[in-house]
Formats: C-alpha cells, sequence, structure tokens
C-alpha cells in the first residue's frame, strides 16, 4: 500500500447477520474528501461502522496506514435526557479544543447536553470530530437537523480541512456531496 | 438522647455508612451517565438473593453476595445488547429468590429483611474497610475512568475504531458497580443502597452544571441525605433504610428549583444557545 493512502477498500462486502452491501472498492488519501452517495438504506452507514469494526466484513480486504486515527460522527446520535457534560467537554473527549470551536457554537459551548436541541448536539459532535486530531474523520449524515448557519459552518470546516487529514462523507443530499467532496462514489448503484 | 450519636459503638457503622454514601453517589453517577441506573436495582437485588442463599448454605453472607452479583455482571457481559428488560429480570429474580429461600430456614425473614432493609448498625471493621477501600479506589480512579466511559457513551466505536483495548475501563467499572451494589446491599439494604446509587446523581445533574461539579454535587447530595438520615434514625428511634430512602425521595424535590431558575432564564430572554442559532433553513 502506498504511504500516501490512509485507508483502503477492495472488494469489501459488508452486513451484520449477512451481507447488505459490496463489494465496494475505494481509498482515500490525506487532504480528500471522498463522499459516498446512495439512496437511504443503500448501505452507505454499514460501510463507515465496517471500518471502525460495528459491523462485520464478510469479504475483501480493508487496509489501514499503520499510524491511523479515526473518528466517527455518528448519524442520529442519541441526546441524553438529563446529562450535565457541557458542550466544551464533549469537544475535548476527542482531544479538539473547544477554543478552535467556529464562532457560531461557542455560546453552546457552556451549555449543559440536555439543554441543546438535537440538531445543536449533532453540530457539536460532527465539529468535534472535524476539529480532532483524528486523521481520518467517518462523517455520517452530518447535514440532517442542521440549519442554515450551522451547514455553512459545517461547510467552513471541510474547506479548512489541513492537507494531512482526510474525511469520508455519507450524505443522501448530492448536491452537498458535490459543493465538498474531492471524490465521489455511488453506493447501491 | 443526643450523646448516643457521639456513643463510640455508633463510629464504625456511621463512617462505614459514609463511606458508601459518598462511593455509590459517585458510582451512580456514571450508572446514570450509562443510562444503566436500573441495573443497579438489579444487582442489588441479586446481592440480596445471594446472601441468603449463603446464610441457606451456611457460607459468609458476603461470599454469596458477591457471587450472585458477579453472576449477574457476567450474563450481563454476555449478551450482546441488555437493556431495561434484563435489569427487570435481575430484580424480579433476586427478590424472588430472596423471599423463596428465606421460606426454607427458620430466621428467613429476619435475614431478609436485614438484606432488603439494612443492617448498618451492626456493621465491623471489616465493612469499614471494604466501604473505605471502595471510597478510594473510585475517587483514585475518577479521572481515568471519567473521559473513558464519557468517550464510549457519546462515540461507542472510538475506542475500537483506534484500536484502544476497551476491557481494563469496561471491568474495572463493573468492578465498581458491583462492589458497590453488594456492600452497599449488606450494609445499607438493598433498597436504601439504589435509592443512594440511583437519586443523588438524578438531582446532581439537573442543579448543577458541567459533568465533574455535577459529579461532585451528587456526592455532596448522597453524604447530606446520609447524615441526616443518620441523626434522624437514632433520635427519633426509626429504622435507618427507610429513613434514607425517604429522605432522598424528598431531597429529589430540589429539581424543582432548577425547573424555577430554568424558567427564570427563558423569561428573561438570557438563553444564548436559542439567540445565536437561527432557525431552520426553508429547503
Amino acid at each position: 500500500m502506498s504511504k500516501e493512502v490512509l485507508l483502503k477498500l477492495e472488494g469489501v462486502v459488508a452486513g451484520y447477520t449477512r451481507p447488505v452491501v459490496g463489494p465496494v472498492t475505494f481509498s482515500v488519501k490525506p487532504g480528500e474528501v471522498l463522499g459516498l452517495g446512495g439512496p437511504n438504506g443503500s448501505g452507505k452507514s454499514t460501510i463507515l461502522r465496517s471500518i471502525t469494526g460495528m459491523s462485520r466484513v464478510f469479504s475483501g480486504s480493508m487496509h489501514r496506514a499503520p499510524d491511523l486515527t479515526l473518528c466517527h460522527q455518528w448519524q442520529r446520535p442519541e441526546l441524553p435526557p438529563e446529562l450535565a457534560l457541557l458542550g466544551s467537554e464533549l469537544y475535548s473527549l476527542l482531544g479538539a479544543d473547544p477554543k478552535d470551536a467556529p464562532a457560531l457554537i461557542r455560546p453552546l459551548m457552556t451549555q449543559p447536553l440536555y439543554r441543546l436541541s438535537g440538531g445543536q448536539f449533532q453540530l457539536i459532535q460532527t465539529l468535534a470530530c472535524l476539529c480532532s486530531p483524528a486523521r481520518l474523520v467517518l462523517m455520517d449524515e452530518p447535514t440532517n437537523n442542521l440549519d442554515g448557519r450551522s451547514l455553512d459552518a459545517l461547510s467552513a470546516m471541510l474547506h479548512q480541512l489541513d492537507p494531512s487529514r482526510a474525511v469520508l462523507l455519507v450524505s443522501h443530499e448530492i448536491s452537498f456531496l458535490e459543493r465538498h467532496c474531492t471524490n465521489l462514489i455511488e453506493v447501491g448503484a | 438522647m443526643i450523646e448516643i450519636l457521639f456513643d463510640p459503638i455508633f463510629r464504625v457503622p456511621f463512617l462505614t455508612g459514609l463511606c458508601l454514601a459518598a462511593a455509590l453517589s459517585l458510582v451512580g453517577a456514571f450508572l446514570r451517565m450509562r443510562n444503566e441506573w436500573l441495573a443497579a436495582l438489579g444487582l442489588s437485588q441479586m446481592a440480596a438473593a445471594g446472601g441468603m442463599a449463603s446464610a441457606f448454605l451456611g457460607v459468609p453472607v458476603l461470599v454469596g453476595a458477591f457471587g450472585a452479583a458477579a453472576l449477574a455482571m457476567l450474563v450481563k457481559a454476555a449478551l450482546p445488547r441488555v437493556g431495561n428488560s434484563h435489569y427487570a429480570l435481575m430484580i424480579l429474580l433476586g427478590w424472588s429468590g430472596t423471599l423463596v429461600l428465606g421460606s426454607y430456614m427458620d430466621h428467613g425473614q429476619v435475614i431478609g429483611e436485614s438484606l432488603l432493609r439494612g443492617q448498618l448498625y451492626f456493621s465491623h471493621g471489616g465493612h469499614l474497610g471494604g466501604a473505605l477501600g471502595l471510597l478510594v479506589a473510585v475517587v483514585g480512579a475518577f479521572r481515568w475512568l471519567s473521559p473513558r466511559l464519557l468517550t464510549a457513551r457519546f462515540f461507542p466505536d472510538y475506542h475500537g475504531a483506534n484500536r484502544i483495548p476497551v476491557w481494563p475501563y469496561t471491568i474495572l467499572f463493573a468492578l465498581f458497580t458491583m462492589t458497590a451494589a453488594v456492600l452497599g446491599t449488606i450494609s445499607i439494604g438493598a433498597f436504601p443502597a439504589f435509592a443512594m446509587l440511583f437519586v443523588p446523581s438524578w438531582i446532581g445533574f439537573v442543579l448543577v452544571d458541567g459533568w465533574v461539579r455535577s459529579v461532585a454535587a451528587s456526592v455532596v447530595i448522597g453524604a447530606v441525605a446520609y447524615v441526616l438520615a443518620y441523626v434522624l434514625a437514632i433520635l427519633i428511634d426509626l429504622p435507618f433504610g427507610p429513613v434514607l430512602t425517604g429522605l432522598l425521595v424528598l431531597a429529589a424535590s430540589l429539581r424543582f428549583l432548577t425547573a424555577i431558575r430554568r424558567r427564570n432564564v427563558e423569561l428573561s430572554g438570557d438563553d444564548l444557545h436559542f439567540q445565536h442559532l437561527s432557525p431552520p433553513r426553508a429547503d
């Protein structure tokens, strides 16, 4: 595997009790924002989960750079009903510095999570992943539940991505993928 | 009457309960954060059944209580997904086991009641050593354990994806939970122990903002409720366990303070995060 490749999937068939997606082949290099598009239910999230070990790889191979660090932003994260953890504390869990947070979400940093809306909670999680030191960020439908200004903040962060890092972005919103991705792969096509 | 509080005979029981109040409140905060608070009642009930089984078999109560709680933890770990339904089954099995085994013994009813209601006044140096050891261990591990458990809660595959072993903190927390449930059940009783695991963080998490501060608030609430219950139970000659449980339930009214504060913030328009985020985009 070339030194420049962070992650390479070759003919990967992934699923849970049975295969649900694949075979899929792609590689992610530093500086890339690779988009995985496709309709709902096509198995895009399952591919991300196969990379983190949460779903099963039935066949094919997966190669990771030896020093690869990962962060996975989950689709529909569960907002705890009553938890006093502050936005800044959630940010710090991933090694992200709350001072690097975009101005839009700075007021949320001093709020406990249970006072946030679902969209605000998702935005903090998403931006925490992007601000973390992880070299590869896996993003699963990050645009869900976001308002216009939040989408702008997310777009700005994607454009400011450090060239040594990469993003694997899953979305069913093809226009968002086209605006932000350096390469696009259609899953389930 | 008040001099009885300072009687040397009550020192060890008082200190045992105080250590347990702090340790159980702290472990309870983690359980609430992980949404596993019902597991605490399940483990307490299983420990009570194990304690009864020990009396039935003629072995030390601590052995049976730990054995039953460990068995429950192993089953919990072996199941692919554990939820409230499984914890409810643990509660029912523990309750049923305690009473059925008790019915086979001459003093079964007395033993069963002491396990469910507590026998703090009979605590000895061994109990105090266990409670103090648990408290020191949980407080000592807090800074190491906290970020790991929080990360696992909000980013469930983070450690696995980065090939960071999850077993050290998973096993350590399981040991803390099991020990808290067992020592709590033996000393202050199954239901009072559950109340101490459940209520303080329920109040603390909405009373104070910030993880460490809210956990500290939970410990203070647990300790203050314990001291008040201890004094009241001795001075008015009431059973300690039910007094503690009742006081903790009454303390839950502190949550109303938060509701009032939150309403005042909203009325004053001081709620920053709603000012700074615009409404959803039309498209």
